[in-house]
């Protein structure tokens, strides 16, 4: 197989933190917080590596959009098996506004520069969950999608992949080349281990301008303002199955 | 391995012995401190400060140079410096920053994996209850590379600096102790020998499948009757007739991976002839023993207090055939090996305790910050905000001395053993007053076992005890600057046998001692050296130190030799030295973020203020104390209270109620 992937990895602030809002509600605060990768793009990354190491594919490219930081995630990802790393450098304002449009207009450029065959993607980020950028990649590239995956398998020249939907599990075939979202239970990623870690330094990432790829980065959505979840009021305590049925009444529950 | 706690005699000869980075002309000279006469130069100064006045200043420029040839090296190390009541500022000033910007990149990408790793796939809980590090756990640490962090890269390993692989280790003793002494057993100590004295056959043959972890190592010193005095061991390897191989009979106890090791490093007594006399003497050799060679095996894994994930046992040698390659470092300089790896891993305890404490001050401050009582959340208490506060201090300072030490390694330091041992020494009384008082917040909920404190209080008391038990690492530090004050001393009463010629030396110690006799300041400051704002704890420390070089003086001139024999002096001194070098530790880090404007400046300039006027307190008082004519006495009535508990075979006294 002569395939080459293109595994989208995001920047996010790490899973475990806790999330607080700026003064200003313009955004929540990222300065001196721990980022990591998107946990559904760990599992992105773990699913290409798998394939290469079966020897499915030939070369994993992972991308990055985003300021010089990115660049940690990129390496993670090299770390954890991929070839080589695309930073695209957005910063500023730009990257402040970068949402899935812009982002999947600069993939589905790369795509095609790079003649990838399959995009692998988390199916979403866990900081603004828009669960948007596979979908619209497939459709600028006008690919077939496999979303919400959690399965993969090669079969002849056609990817089988099973989805995760709400009644069950779907399974479709569909041809090559694709845009494949990952989903929680495609499978468990690895840890990046010191040495890997160390052979990564040696891997290239190469930089690239979204203007380099013909892409403009500018945003129609502004944001008006970003608040705290709000807090859980105190409940009530009820005696009797009445009171309940009652109160539940009261409240047009019921 | 665990160094046993013996009361033999011979303590202090053995300590002596633990001098590996002292230049070798002045331990020539043999006698530990060649003070005998000193009392004679004392009354000869006065003399010379007649003298100084006849001394015209053209013979300066001769007394420089002679200056140079008595006092040999000077050592740059704090420690050294400080029994000499002098203050060295090298190695201590700024406080050291030896990554460069590849470094410290590299180690920040393994930061996240490893901590990751013991967050999620390590459980502590589950080793300590099995006994034994889980399968899947150990499999993932050698595939993370945790097994040859030090290793060269071209030999398998990470080839972390010293700097590097604190921090690291640092995570490991903020989660799981048993599995810090499974990884330190095997590469801080285990192999260490292969990488500091290894020929390069040697580290090719045997470092790259020690760094995957598919060979485990384990450093086999202590027997059933040499603990402490690690000279006395009686394992012999005898050198065949031929010459090829070495047959070694003997066996060694408390091995840490005892049981699961390929490869030991063994330390075992071998005749060698003495070039000089053509005697043969038993010397001791350091050997690498592959368990193939046949003739090793190991007991049962012992029962312990904690650290039970780590494996310990008895490992025996029966008729084993060494080959001659297998000889590490010299024939007959197997003490010395021993020494050195003991030497560069301590700052790794250092370490792992400053991480053991982050984890449970975390735990402390949970509890106190959500505890009701009274009313209000319990760390708004006088009584929790002081534990709160010293818990917070002593990390602070195990923290600064352990990267201060590793810092100092990472530059080319190589005399630190005073330090390493004082790191050792804190970090690990540190961790057990920083986990005690945690339990002591959390109250009964930091006794039950859920709560994961006691665990890590059982895995702590090792540390006082294994690699020099801090009782003899305290007699090695305070022995060490006696001798190296006591060569100063001697190359002062040469330069009195000379007074015209060492005029300038002269004239400088003279005014020295005058000076602190009269109370005046010695012209030693550290204004201009710390940040401003802690000129206060600067000139504490100061004062400390002159002091302390003072008595240091006074205790020579007293005891002369016979000092060895003073333990109950030494362990003051020891103390104060401790206490002293915390004090320049945190004064030079609190400094730095002050310099650099860091937001936790203010913060980290109130721990050491703190702490430096609290231990300028505990130091003079140590001095006074042994100045005193009190210290004497309280000697000799714990020397008999001591001697009439051994006699009778516990206490002596009768029960209160007479049965």
């Amino acid at each position: 197989m002569s395939a080459r992937v293109l595994v989208g990895v995001k920047r996010v602030i790490d899973y475990a933190v806790k999330i607080r809002v700026k003064p200003d509600h313009t955004g929540v605060v990222t300065d001196g917080v721990k980022h990591s990768m998107n946990p559904f793009c760990e599992i992105a990354v773990e699913e290409a590596v798998k394939l290469k190491e079966k020897k499915l594919i030939k070369e994993v490219v992972a991308v990055s959009c985003g300021p010089q930081q990115v660049q940690e995630t990129i390496r993670t990802a090299l770390a954890m098996g991929a070839d080589r790393g695309i930073h695209v450098e957005v910063s500023g304002k730009d990257y402040e506004t970068l949402g899935p449009l812009q982002v999947s207009k600069i993939l589905a450029a790369l795509a095609k520069k790079e003649e990838a065959s399959l995009i692998i993607l988390g199916k979403q980020a866990i900081d603004d969950d828009c669960n948007q950028t596979g979908q619209m990649t497939a459709a600028l590239l006008d690919w077939p999608q496999g979303t919400f995956a959690s399965e993969l398998a090669f079969e002849a020249d056609k990817l089988k992949v099973v989805r995760e939907i709400d009644g069950g599990l779907e399974t479709i075939k569909i041809k090559l080349p694709a845009v494949v979202t990952a989903d929680l239970r495609l499978n468990t990623p690895r840890y990046a281990t010191l040495p890997n870690i160390m052979k990564a330094k040696k891997k290239k990432i190469a930089m690239v301008k979204p203007a380099d790829l013909g892409v403009d980065v500018s945003s129609r959505l502004e944001v008006l303002k970003v608040d705290e979840p709000p807090t859980r009021q105190a409940g009530v305590k009820v005696e009797t199955v009445e009171d309940l049925v009652g109160k539940l009444k009261e409240a047009g529950r019921v | 391995m665990l160094l046993r706690k013996v009361t033999s005699p011979a303590i202090c000869s053995s300590v002596l012995r633990l001098q590996p980075a002292i230049t070798g002309a002045q331990r020539q000279s043999g006698a530990l401190v060649g003070v005998q006469n000193v009392r004679l130069y004392a009354s000869q100064t006065a003399e010379a400060v007649l003298d100084k006045n006849v001394v015209s200043r053209d013979t300066t420029a001769t007394a420089e140079t002679v200056d140079k040839a008595v006092v040999s090296v000077e050592s740059k190390s704090f420690a050294v410096n400080m029994f000499k009541g002098q203050i060295s500022t090298s190695q201590v000033f700024p406080y050291p920053s030896v990554l460069n910007e590849e470094q410290s990149q590299f180690l920040r990408e393994l930061v996240g994996p490893c901590s990751k790793f013991f967050e999620e796939v390590n459980d502590p809980m589950k080793n300590d209850a099995l006994e034994k590090v889980e399968e899947h756990t150990l499999q993932g640490l050698k595939e993370m590379g945790a097994f040859g962090l030090q290793v060269p890269a071209d030999l398998g390993g990470v080839g972390l600096t010293n700097t590097q692989y604190a921090r690291l280790v640092e995570i490991v003793g903020m989660h799981d102790l048993g599995v810090g002494i499974t990884l330190g057993a095997h590469q801080s100590i285990g192999f260490k020998g292969i990488l500091l004295f290894g020929n390069p056959q040697q580290k090719e043959k045997y470092l790259p499948k020690l760094a995957t972890g598919e060979n485990i190592a384990a450093f086999c010193l202590t027997e059933p009757a040499s603990g402490s005095d690690a000279a006395s061991i009686k394992t012999t390897a005898v050198r065949s007739p031929c010459g090829q191989y070495y047959t070694m009979n003997g066996s060694k106890i408390w091995i840490s991976n005892g049981g699961t090791a390929e490869i030991f490093t063994v330390f075992a007594k071998t005749p060698v002839k003495d070039e000089k006399t053509g005697e043969m003497k038993d010397k001791i050799t350091a050997f690498i023993v592959e368990r193939s060679f046949g003739g090793v095996s190991s007991g049962p894994p012992e029962k312990k207090m904690g650290i039970k994930a780590s494996n310990t046992a008895e490992v025996y040698f029966e008729n084993v055939r060494v080959p001659a390659d297998c000889v590490l470092g010299e024939v007959g300089g197997g003490f010395k090996v021993a020494m050195n790896i003991l030497n560069n891993g301590r700052f790794g305890m250092a370490a792992a305790l400053s991480g053991t404490m982050k984890g449970v001050i975390t735990k402390a401050v949970d509890h106190a910050a959500n505890r009701t009582q009274f009313g209000n959340k319990i760390h708004n208490y006088g009584a929790i905000q002081e534990k709160m506060a010293r818990m917070a201090m002593l990390q602070y300072v195990t923290e600064s001395m352990a990267y201060m030490v590793s810092g100092n390694m990472d530059s080319g330091a190589t005399e630190f053993q005073i330090e390493a041992a004082i790191s050792k020494i804190f970090a690990s009384e540190a961790a057990w007053l920083v986990t005690d008082e945690c339990i002591q917040v959390m109250g009964g909920m930091g006794f039950m076992k859920d709560a994961g404190v006691e665990r890590v209080l059982r895995d702590l008391r090792i540390f006082r005890i294994f690699e020099g038990t801090n009782d003899i690492l305290r007699l090695f530090v305070a022995l060490n600057g006696f001798q190296n004050a006591g060569n100063q001393l001697k190359s002062l009463q040469k330069a009195l046998k000379n007074p015209l010629g060492n005029a300038g030396m002269l004239a400088g110690e003279i005014t020295k001692r005058a000076k602190r006799r009269a109370g005046l300041g010695s012209g030693l400051t550290l204004q201009g050296t710390v940040h401003p704002e802690l000129n206060h704890s600067g000139e504490l420390t100061v004062k400390a130190i002159e002091q302390f070089g003072a008595v240091i003086e006074e205790l020579l001139l007293k005891h002369g030799k016979k000092i060895i024999d003073e333990q109950f002096v030494l362990k003051r001194v020891a103390d104060c030295a401790i206490d002293l070098y915390a004090m320049v530790v945190v004064l030079s880090r609190a400094s730095r973020s002050l310099n650099q404007g860091h937001s936790s400046a203010q913060h980290e300039k109130m721990l050491c203020e703190t702490w430096c006027t609290e231990a300028h307190e505990r130091v003079m008082q140590d001095i006074k104390f042994l100045r005193s004519g009190t210290s004497k006495q309280t000697f000799k009535n714990l020397r008999a209270i001591s001697a009439a508990v051994v006699e009778n075979g516990g206490v002596v006294a009768p029960h209160p109620l007479g049965f």
